[in-house]
């Protein structure tokens, strides 16, 4: 047992949910107890479906327990297919039907429905969400995809969006444009829209794009193997990823690369002397294997950021995320637990945070701006907007949505210099949050030097703060006060010094200076 | 309630059984973590139980709630002989992070019910063990025995043995509510002379809350059919009384206690005229959106027969489906008796049987769960999302002008919206 609060995943069979949510004419079977609907809800409200999720659930409740169970199953089986008749359908369990062994494949098998029956066995006390989804779409894909004849024209899938994926929606039509830029056709998107018609002729493209390896890698390894479909490795997150993809793309394709730049703002944005200031900023990144590799490649190479931290939470990519992180001279935070990470934000101190809708709160919590780059995620970033990650326009939205929670240059230096100002001190709170404006004097009685603050003198370990010191230390600007107080108290406890005067502080700043 | 009609009481109950659209009872902990504030509910479940309470939780999982999963593991089930000393680890290593905890609830899920984990051995175990700081007692959330708001009924159930035994006469008030709701109730029962009056579920762990033969509770929910059963096998007794929404219903629950402990008329009118004249004005604004309209209600909270007979007696509406998890008849006998006859009155569930009746009949307003209700919305229906009602004050006087504010918003909200969605 572990004890847990928040998870970065879901069971797997929300996985399978997230699959066949995607798609069209399908239907999914869960053996599962009553209240597991609950999960319908992300994606009617989260993601704002505008339609139940294809899935039936048996909802068995203790007075079913026993061979009813099983009786239940085939009578849902049958409802399901007489109601909606899918061009196929997936059954399989939940955690606790696993526990009572049903075996929902060998009863839909038995049936003999009319349509394919896929079982899909999903180990819920081993793996999460993210499997799910990679499971159930590869067994689809193995259950229906067929070898046909190829396209006349250069088409490919794309493989991996689903729903309740982090900008999948925008991602797929950005993806789609670019690679009509270069002459190619898209076969098929799945499993996001795809119909089980549709999957039976995924062996028609020439070649696989792999958004998503988290969702997607079994499935394009299967078909790579059985239906002679290579698949690319390079995820378009980012200008440099996107340059690289339109590199690899154009030799699968056999065509030449061509890349329609002129939407492309986000370089000349971070060229712009403006963003100086965003020079060797701080920044921590965690999510998903696929965008924290490609924010960390974006955040020191296309935004001149400093990457002090990486990991993530699903071990299937831990393998390439620390690679990625011995590449940064880090070492990789693997862990589904919050409580690790936001110890690791804690003690880093980033001034940014790329990361969950957890680290998100964290952020909050700590008072250290954040950006959401990975599932999952809540309302908010299923957007009305069109804000895809991936290409070119994805880049533009990736420069924003990074630096709208950072003090931007021109501010921070106005700040910088008016930082003893009157209207700027730090007890007057930030006028356009609606707070009144506290003149100085009023808020806090003295702030006036008096003698030193000591009293902590048992502990060796501990530094003290003279008062002067403390003062000169008010008058860094608040954004990176935590920081400064962080270096000058780590400077002096390495000299053996148990006090910090004005001198100290300047001696750290000194030594930190970049 | 001499010489009304019968209402609904007698009328036949729509029975099916399929897929049910409802949260287990799990969900509960959402809700009564914050009203128990020296309590931790330690669900033993899987990440899915786990994911549902986050999912439910939304942005409170953040706050350092009082609640957790410990989520059982492969070796867990594969040996049953450890998962004892499991949990006592877990305990263990929760208790000595917070020692804020008075009382812990270990909570049965779906998984652990199946796995036949003996749960309450494991809280007389706990209990012994830290006695007296930290009182362990067990209920089940599961869904397989619980839906949505049963997760309190079996909660409180299974702290009902464990009260003081008292032999005074005292008014037992039965049902967490929200604090500024509870002390409203609290005021008028005082102001009408009633007392001592004591809070089941009590808001900390010292706070004397006992029961005895002379005690005499009445119900703020109509969810709570195992406590009341639990309460009576404690001697106590029951004061059946409509629920205390909207103005008619807090008057008649008033009523019904200030019958108990012979209030006189003179008394009851001077306490209650000024906020029943407030209530009524605030219902009558709030509802004119609703009056003639038609509501139709998805199984839920058992929520649903109070409030239909609050939107149906104050505000006008008209029900065409009554749709209710459970029925505990002794609950709500007194609310059905008010609703006029007409509405289908069904309990449990086959969803999409249901959906069909819903579609065919187009009510006005359907109240129904999160799952449907965009859906619904995209077929043209407008929807209250019933959650919203277990959630926000709504009981007693002041709020019941909010209540039936609820109900209207959607609908004005539909009158105001110019551009469709396609």
């Amino acid at each position: 047992m572990k004890l847990t609060v928040w998870t970065y995943e879901g069971p797997p069979h929300v996985g399978a949910m997230r699959v066949a949510t995607a798609m069209k004419g399908l239907h999914y079977v869960l053996h599962a107890p009553q209240g597991d609907t609950y999960a319908d809800l992300l994606f009617t409200m989260i993601e704002r479906r505008d339609h139940r999720p294809p899935v039936t659930y048996t909802t068995f409740q203790a007075r079913d327990l026993g061979a009813d169970t099983a009786m239940l199953f085939k009578t849902a089986c049958q409802d399901a297919y007489d109601r909606f008749r899918p061009q196929a359908m997936i059954v399989g369990a939940s955690c606790t039907a696993e526990l009572i062994q049903d075996d929902p494949g060998g009863m839909a098998e038995a049936m003999e429905l009319p349509v394919p029956v896929i079982a899909l066995d999903l180990p819920s006390y081993q793996r999460k969400e993210n499997f799910g989804a990679d499971e159930t779409f590869f067994q689809i894909t193995r259950a229906l995809a067929r070898p046909v004849d190829r396209t006349e024209w250069v088409s490919c899938n794309l493989i991996g969006p689903t729903a309740l994926g982090f900008r999948h929606r925008d991602d797929v039509t950005e993806l789609t444009g670019l690679l009509s830029d270069m002459g190619i056709d898209v076969n098929v998107v799945a499993p996001l829209d795809a119909t089980p018609a549709d999957i039976a002729r995924l062996g028609a493209a020439h070649f696989n794009v792999l958004m998503y390896p988290e969702t997607g890698e079994s499935a394009c390894r299967w078909m790579e193997r059985e239906l002679g479909l290579p698949f690319t490795k390079t995820v378009p997150i980012g200008v440099g990823a996107t340059r690289d993809f339109v590199t690899e793309v154009a030799e699968l394709a056999g065509l030449a690369p061509r890349l329609d730049t002129k939407r492309l703002r986000q370089p000349w944005y971070t060229a712009s002397v403006d963003s100086t200031y965003l020079t060797g900023k701080r920044v921590f990144i965690f999510g998903d294997g696929t965008h924290v590799v490609t924010a960390a490649r974006i955040a020191r190479d296309e935004m001149g950021f400093e990457v002090v931290g990486i990991g993530c939470y699903n071990r299937e990519q831990a393998r390439a995320v620390r690679r990625l992180a011995s590449d940064f001279g880090l070492t990789a935070l693997i862990t589904d637990d919050y409580l690790d990470v936001e110890a690791a934000i804690a003690d880093l101190a980033p001034e940014l945070i790329l990361g969950t809708q957890m680290e998100r709160h964290i952020g909050k919590r700590l008072g250290i701006p954040c950006a959401v780059i990975s599932a999952p995620v809540h309302v908010q970033d299923f957007p009305a907007r069109y804000s895809p990650q991936m290409g070119l326009e994805g880049a533009n939205v990736i420069f924003d949505t990074w630096v709208h929670p950072l003090v931007m240059g021109l501010e921070e230096h106005l700040l910088h210099m008016f930082r003893d100002d009157f209207e700027f001190h730090d007890d007057a709170g930030a006028s356009h949050h609606g707070s009144p404006a506290v003149p100085r004097g009023n808020a806090a009685p003295a702030s006036a030097p008096t003698t030193v603050a000591v009293d902590a003198v048992a502990d060796p370990g501990t530094v003290i703060w003279l008062a002067e010191a403390e003062t000169e230390l008010r008058k860094v600007p608040f954004f990176v006060r935590g920081k400064a107080r962080r270096n000058t108290e780590a400077f002096a406890h390495d000299r053996g010094q148990h006090e910090i005067s004005v001198e100290t502080l300047y001696e750290a700043k000194a030594h930190y200076a970049r | 309630m001499t010489g009304r009609a019968l209402g609904c009481a007698e009328m036949p109950v729509l029975r099916q059984r399929g897929q049910r659209e409802v949260f287990c009872g799990l969900t509960s902990i959402i809700w009564l973590h914050r009203k128990m504030q020296d309590a931790f509910f330690l669900v033993v479940g899987s990440r899915t139980c786990a994911h549902l309470l986050q999912s439910a939780a939304g942005v409170m999982i953040f706050a350092e709630p009082r609640f957790g999963t410990a989520v059982l593991e492969e070796t867990d089930l594969a040996g049953m002989a450890d998962a004892q000393e499991e949990i006592d680890r877990e305990v263990e290593r929760l208790l000595s992070r917070r020692r804020d905890i008075r009382r812990l609830f270990l909570v049965g899920s779906c998984p652990s019910e199946v796995i036949k984990l003996d749960l309450s051995k494991a809280a007389e175990r706990l209990s012994r063990k830290y006695a007296p700081q930290v009182r362990v007692l067990n209920f089940s959330g599961s869904g397989i025995e619980t839906t949505f708001t049963e997760g309190e009924d079996a909660c409180l159930a299974a702290m009902v043995p464990d009260l003081a035994e008292i032999d005074d006469r005292q008014l037992l008030m039965v049902g967490a509510l929200p604090d500024v709701v509870q002390d409203q109730a609290l005021s008028l029962l005082d102001q009408l002379g009633i007392g001592p009056v004591t809070v089941l579920p009590s808001m900390r762990a010292d706070d004397p809350v006992g029961v005895g033969p002379k005690t005499v509770f009445a119900m703020t929910q109509p969810f709570l059919g195992e406590t009341c059963a639990a309460l009576e096998r404690r001697g106590a007794r029951h004061i059946p009384a409509p629920f205390p929404f909207g103005e008619i219903g807090t008057t008649a629950w008033l009523r019904a206690i200030a019958d108990e402990f012979d209030v006189s008329d003179a008394v009851f009118e001077r306490v209650t005229e000024a906020p029943r004249a407030r209530a009524r004005s605030a219902v009558a604004r709030a509802s004119e959106v609703l009056r003639d309209r038609s509501v139709f209600f998805f199984p839920d909270s058992q929520l649903e027969i109070p409030l239909a007979r609050f939107l149906t007696t104050e505000c006008g509406m008209r029900a065409v489906e009554i749709g209710a998890p459970y029925i505990h008849r002794q609950l709500v006998e007194p609310d059905l008796e008010m609703i006029d006859e007409g509405p289908v009155l069904s309990e449990g569930q086959d969803v999409d049987l249901q959906l069909d009746r819903a579609r065919a009949v187009r009510a006005d307003l359907t109240v129904c769960g999160l799952g449907l209700a965009n859906p619904l919305e995209a077929e043209g229906l407008t929807t209250k999302w019933a959650i919203e009602l277990v959630f926000t004050p709504v009981h007693f006087y002041e709020q019941a002008g909010d209540l039936a504010g609820l109900f209207a918003r959607p609908l004005r909200r539909r009158d105001m919206l110019r551009v469709a969605a396609e």
